[in-house]
């Protein structure tokens, strides 16, 4: 696939670390745009449309969540937010602002390579989502028709109208966090939005019903604190 | 000490270098003195003052009398000096020394004049003190030098004298340890013809309605002996610092016994007199004094108005330098005797006995009974003069008893009346008795009547009684029956005997009962003090020390009360919170902070801001008051008696006792846990630094490598280098994850924000975080369908399991299986970790929870310092557990217990 180099905007104070992520960014093809301040930044995601943007939640002059507001204001350009372990409410505050992933200082070039493959995948994604086959584990789901097959043994699986709606928003975004008030915004509507348990139960079921090992899932993931994660296979792997 | 040991007693060569130091801290006070009015102490001060100037000394005029004096006013003039404070005063302007101007302003050496002046306490904005003196005691202890002057006639001791003198008593007065205690004194001396001269010059500022009373007290033979009288005054002083001289220089001459005085005072207006006499006596001997008033039986029957006398005459005392107590006896000499007696005192002093005739001889006077004592102890009796025409009658004293008793009379009259009925009872019995038995017997009839009044009714129905029993005893029983005549003459010594055995029955009861009150008054003292103390002592801290003190205080005092406390600033605040029923709301915080910062008490029956309606008082220790309570009683009159004032002092010590109590017991624990926490900070300093030590030399090596001959390193080489760095970086990061999380939790202000979460849950997100690292351990996982939620912050939890897996699979040599269980045990879900690897080391397992504790000491794998001491933190903010465990035949197990969530039990 032949693309145009996509441009990623990369809000970062700490000038060492933005250095990082020009080298490592440029490595793998990208064209990068730096600013470091949330001024700068709105000034630049208007200027350049940029086709992602890296944000660092600790700013000089703003939080980061108020670059992701003032962004989503004129744009709905993927936000991959930086933020520091143990600050769940954070990154969860970021999420439910706009953000569409986050990663978690320090990382590893992969998992930020594979975030940043997932966020720009979703552009692609909205536009024939309704018409896309997820693959989970030995499951093939086909959201538009509502079927569940094992396309090696041709066995068939019955879920229930709401779990199909659970993994129709976790596919939406996969390789993404979904968080708890987004995915119970979507599946029950706003005013279910403080209840997190619903959830739990519900992403057992499909567990049980998906997994191949239930205990340790490897496809419907528990991002505790913050909300759940659907990996397709394939996916994790740094390019 | 022997006469062959020359040296002085160290105690009071240790005393002396104290008062020394003490000075030199103090401003020194320099008064110039003089025999009266006119003789130029005012206008030498000033002179003095302007050579002082002239040396280059920053002398500045507080306070001058614009006595209209000319060659005064020019020499004022040509000093700076202070504004007057302006205090208006009913309708009046008055001007007084302007105390917080001088303070702020200090000068070196400050002249105030009139030491004995008094300040318009009433005013406003009120002085802070009734009297210059204090004002100027303020200011020496600020550290400023004062320069004043005083007349003779001012001195407290020498008041009387000079009364005596000159028929006109002063009301201005100072104490005379103020004067003792100047640091020099300067006599300005007029021969009685100068200053007479001058006077009829006009040189001498008299006030205008005072001008009658000119010729009166300026008459030659008053100056004369006015002018002796500061002469002698001046003498002593001399002596007295040649004494201290001789002290100080070791100058022994016979080191005699020192000698100590007790003055014996009563409620009568010579108690003044004798209180001068003994001061007089005791700077002459230079003795100490004690000023002792006994409360007798007979002496609490008196009225309040003379009662409080005692008051003025003991305050008086205390400021002339004595010590005073109240003792409580049935005799005045027997307890006198026996506390000079306790107290090794040389000489009893006491005026002399009022009583005459044929009540000196019934009821002796004490100081008849004093010097009947065989005694080796002397007794000086000091004689009345002509102020004893103070002294009332005895027929005023009662008739004003009477009406300052008026209110309790009201109340008693049913006493009277029940005299009245078990006289008429006692009057039946006998009529009943009357035919079968002898008269005599009717007279023991009425007597046991006259008793029974005496013990339950008091003194006065029972003299009551004892009156009408007579009475009616020779109208119904003595024939000629139903009239009061006699007609046998023997009747009436039976009259007289039965009158004279009831009376003394009846005082004798009636003494008793007040005898009996007393104790009981005392008792209750005690027994409030103790109840306090006992409540005191369960309080746990200062607060709830404060509010028992307050309750007890004003319960005991009938008022309000508050207890001040200051902070870490010394500054005193209102306390806050749940306000008692005797709570003082609305104290002075301005006069308490000076309470605070002076040590001495203030505001009602005090020497400073008398004019205040609550007194203050510290809340003393050996190191300085720890606060100040104050008390609005509902009855002022109440703090003023001695015993009152006393009581109130032992309960301010009572409660600054609890409280220095607590604070000792806060330092202590602090200290324990700032050495604690010290031991903690070290071993996690050093605990950190080692762990950092090798991650970080590791990157900060093949980084410098990299960077330096980056190209001259094969490519295979340099990807190992990048890739060391990313392990070691991520060894740090874990490591730095962990103090982090652990000084969150132990810092306490996090707790944690559970709510029922399944712990398959956070098992298949740990093991999916872990996945990359597991490598080839096999994992397996067996929890049961039916596991209830357990009540956990997930976050804490996953962290806590993490670094459990993590553990065991850096740890567990040669495992190759991890084994992932749950099982409910009662109110908890126990996690456990196993694996089938070398096992846990030797020792206790506790200890691998501790901080910075390796397994083995030699491990090579770095990062695991904390990870287990983590995971205790988090077990302990959740109420649970964690415990390591070994397997046979070899492995290890941790298991980590959880509260089941409520509500699914």
């Amino acid at each position: 696939m032949t693309r145009a180099l996509h441009a990623v905007l990369v809000v970062e104070d700490e000038p060492q670390l933005r250095a990082l992520l020009r080298t490592t960014l440029e490595a793998a093809g990208y064209r990068v745009i730096e600013a470091e301040t949330a001024r700068r930044a709105v000034v630049e995601a208007r200027t350049h449309k940029p086709d992602l943007a890296l944000v660092d939640l600790g700013l000089p002059d703003a939080d980061g969540i108020d670059v992701i507001r003032a962004v989503r204001e004129f744009s709905s350009l993927p936000v991959i937010v930086l933020s520091a372990r143990a600050q769940e409410h954070e990154k969860v505050a970021a999420l439910d602002a706009g953000a569409d992933d986050y990663v978690t200082k320090p990382f590893g070039v992969g998992e930020l390579l594979a975030r940043v493959r997932g966020a720009l995948r979703r552009g692609a994604q909205v536009a024939d989502a309704d018409g896309s086959v997820v693959v989970i584990g030995d499951w093939a789901l086909d959201l538009a028709r509502r079927t569940t097959r094992n396309p090696a043994t041709g066995a068939t699986l019955h879920l229930t109208p709401i779990e199909f709606r659970i993994v129709t928003v976790l596919a939406q975004h996969a390789g993404r966090v979904v968080t708890h008030r987004q995915l119970l915004r979507d599946v029950w509507g706003p005013e279910a939005v403080e209840r997190p348990e619903y959830l739990r139960n519900f992403i057992k079921q499909l567990r049980n019903k998906l997994e191949r090992d239930p205990a340790r899932p490897r496809h419907l993931v528990t991002e505790i604190g913050v909300g759940y994660r659907l990996e397709v296979a394939g996916d994790d792997s740094p390019a | 000490m022997t006469p062959h040991d020359p040296r002085p007693d160290p105690d009071a060569l240790l005393a002396r270098v104290n008062e020394d130091e003490r000075r030199a801290a103090r401003g020194r006070l320099k008064i110039f003195f003089g025999a009266s009015a006119g003789v130029g102490k005012t206008y030498a001060m000033l002179e003095a003052a302007r050579r002082k100037r002239a040396e280059g000394v920053d002398v500045v005029v507080g306070y001058v009398e614009p006595h209209g004096r000319d060659e005064t006013e020019r020499l004022a003039a040509d000093l700076p000096s202070l504004p007057p404070l302006a205090v208006h005063y009913r309708n009046t302007l008055r001007h007084e020394l302007d105390l917080d101007a001088a303070l702020a302003r200090r000068p070196a050496v400050l002249v105030v004049d009139e030491l004995a002046h008094s300040n318009v306490v009433d005013g406003t904005p009120a002085p802070r003190h009734a009297k210059r003196w204090q004002d100027i005691d303020e200011l020496l202890a600020a550290g400023i030098d004062v320069w004043t002057t005083v007349n003779v006639q001012h001195l407290e001791s020498l008041n009387d004298v000079v009364a005596g003198i000159t028929g006109a008593r002063q009301q201005e007065t100072v104490p005379d340890r103020v004067f003792d205690e100047a640091d020099e004194v300067e006599l300005i001396d007029l021969p009685a013809d100068d200053l007479l001269a001058r006077l009829a010059a006009g040189k001498v500022y008299v006030r205008e309605h005072a001008a009658h009373a000119r010729e009166h007290f300026f008459r030659k033979g008053n100056l004369i002996a006015l002018r002796e009288l500061a002469l002698r005054r001046t003498a002593d002083r001399v002596d007295a610092a040649m004494r201290d001289y001789r002290d100080a220089r070791g100058i022994s001459s016979g080191w005699a016994a020192r000698e100590r005085l007790v003055a014996c005072i009563g409620p009568t207006a010579a108690a003044e007199q004798v209180v001068r006499a003994a001061k007089r006596l005791a700077d002459a001997l230079d003795a100490e004094w004690i000023v002792v008033y006994v409360e007798t039986p007979a002496l609490l029957r008196l009225p309040d108005a003379e009662r409080n006398r005692r008051i003025d005459v003991l305050r008086l005392a205390e400021s002339l330098g004595a010590e005073t107590v109240t003792l409580g006896g049935a005799s005045v000499a027997d307890e006198v005797l026996q506390y000079a007696r306790t107290r090794n005192a040389t000489r009893i002093v006491v005026g002399r006995a009022s009583r005459s005739g044929w009540r000196a001889w019934v009821a002796p006077s004490p100081i008849a009974a004093l010097l009947r004592e065989k005694t080796d102890i002397d007794v000086v009796v000091v004689g009345s003069d002509a102020l004893s025409l103070a002294r009332r009658s005895p027929l005023v004293a009662r008739t004003e008893a009477m009406l300052a008793t008026g209110t309790s009379g009201k109340r008693r009259w049913p006493a009277y009346a029940l005299a009245v009925a078990i006289t008429a009872l006692a009057t039946g019995i006998a009529w009943l008795l009357s035919t079968r038995f002898a008269q005599a017997n009717l007279v023991m009839v009425y007597l046991l009547g006259c008793t029974v009044v005496a013990v339950r009714l008091g003194r006065g129905p029972s003299v009551l009684a004892s009156l009408l029993g007579v009475a009616a005893f020779d109208f119904f029983f003595v024939p000629p029956q139903y009239t009061f005549a006699v007609a046998d003459a023997q009747y009436l010594l039976t009259f007289a005997i039965m009158l004279a055995v009831s009376l003394t029955i009846a005082n004798l009861t009636a003494g008793v009962r007040l005898q009996a009150r007393v104790a009981g008054h005392r008792e209750r003292r005690t027994a409030l003090l103790y109840a306090m103390s006992r409540e005191l002592a369960q309080a746990g801290d200062r607060e709830a020390m404060a509010r028992t003190a307050v309750r007890h205080v004003g319960e005991s005092f009938d008022g309000q009360a508050v207890v001040l406390l200051p902070d870490d600033a010394g500054r005193l605040h209102l306390p806050h919170g749940r306000p008692e029923p005797h709570s003082l709301r609305g104290a002075d915080l301005g006069v308490a902070q000076w309470v605070l910062d002076h040590d001495e008490r203030a505001g009602l029956g005090s020497d400073t801001l008398p004019g205040q309606e609550a007194l203050y008082a510290p809340l003393p220790t050996p190191q300085g008051p720890l606060g100040v309570i104050a008390l609005l009683p509902a009855n002022p009159r109440r703090v003023l008696l001695p015993e009152q004032r006393q009581l109130f002092a032992a309960f301010a010590a009572q409660i600054a006792l609890a409280l220095d109590r607590v604070r000792l017991a806060e330092r202590a624990r602090g200290a324990e846990v700032n050495a604690a926490a010290e031991t903690v900070r070290n071993a996690l300093l050093a605990g950190i630094s080692h762990d950092l030590r090798t991650p970080l030399a590791v990157i900060a090596g093949s980084a410098s490598a990299l960077a330096e001959q980056g190209d001259d390193i094969p490519a295979a080489r340099r990807r190992e280098l990048a890739a060391s760095i990313y392990t070691q970086a991520e060894h740090v990061t874990t490591l730095v994850g962990n103090v982090l999380e652990l000084a969150r939790l132990e810092a306490g202000n996090i707790a944690p924000r559970t709510e029922a979460y399944p712990l398959d849950d956070i098992v298949g997100a740990v093991l999916h975080r872990l996945d990359p690292v597991l490598g080839g351990l096999a994992v397996t996982v067996a929890l049961p369908p039916d596991l209830p939620p357990v009540d956990v912050d997930a976050t804490l939890v996953e962290q806590a399991l993490a670094n459990l897996v993590d553990n065991a699979r850096k740890h567990a040599a040669g495992a190759t299986t991890l084994a992932i269980a749950a099982s409910r045990r009662g109110d908890h879900v126990e996690l456990t970790v196993s694996d089938d690897g070398a096992g846990l080391p030797p020792g206790d397992p506790e200890r691998l929870f501790a901080k910075f504790e390796r397994g083995r000491a030699e491990d090579a794998v770095g990062g695991a310092g904390l990870g287990l001491a983590l995971v205790r933190a988090i077990a302990d903010a959740h109420g649970g557990s964690v415990r390591a465990e070994r397997v046979s035949p070899h492995g290890a197990r941790f298991v980590l217990a959880l509260l089941v969530a409520r509500g699914s039990a």
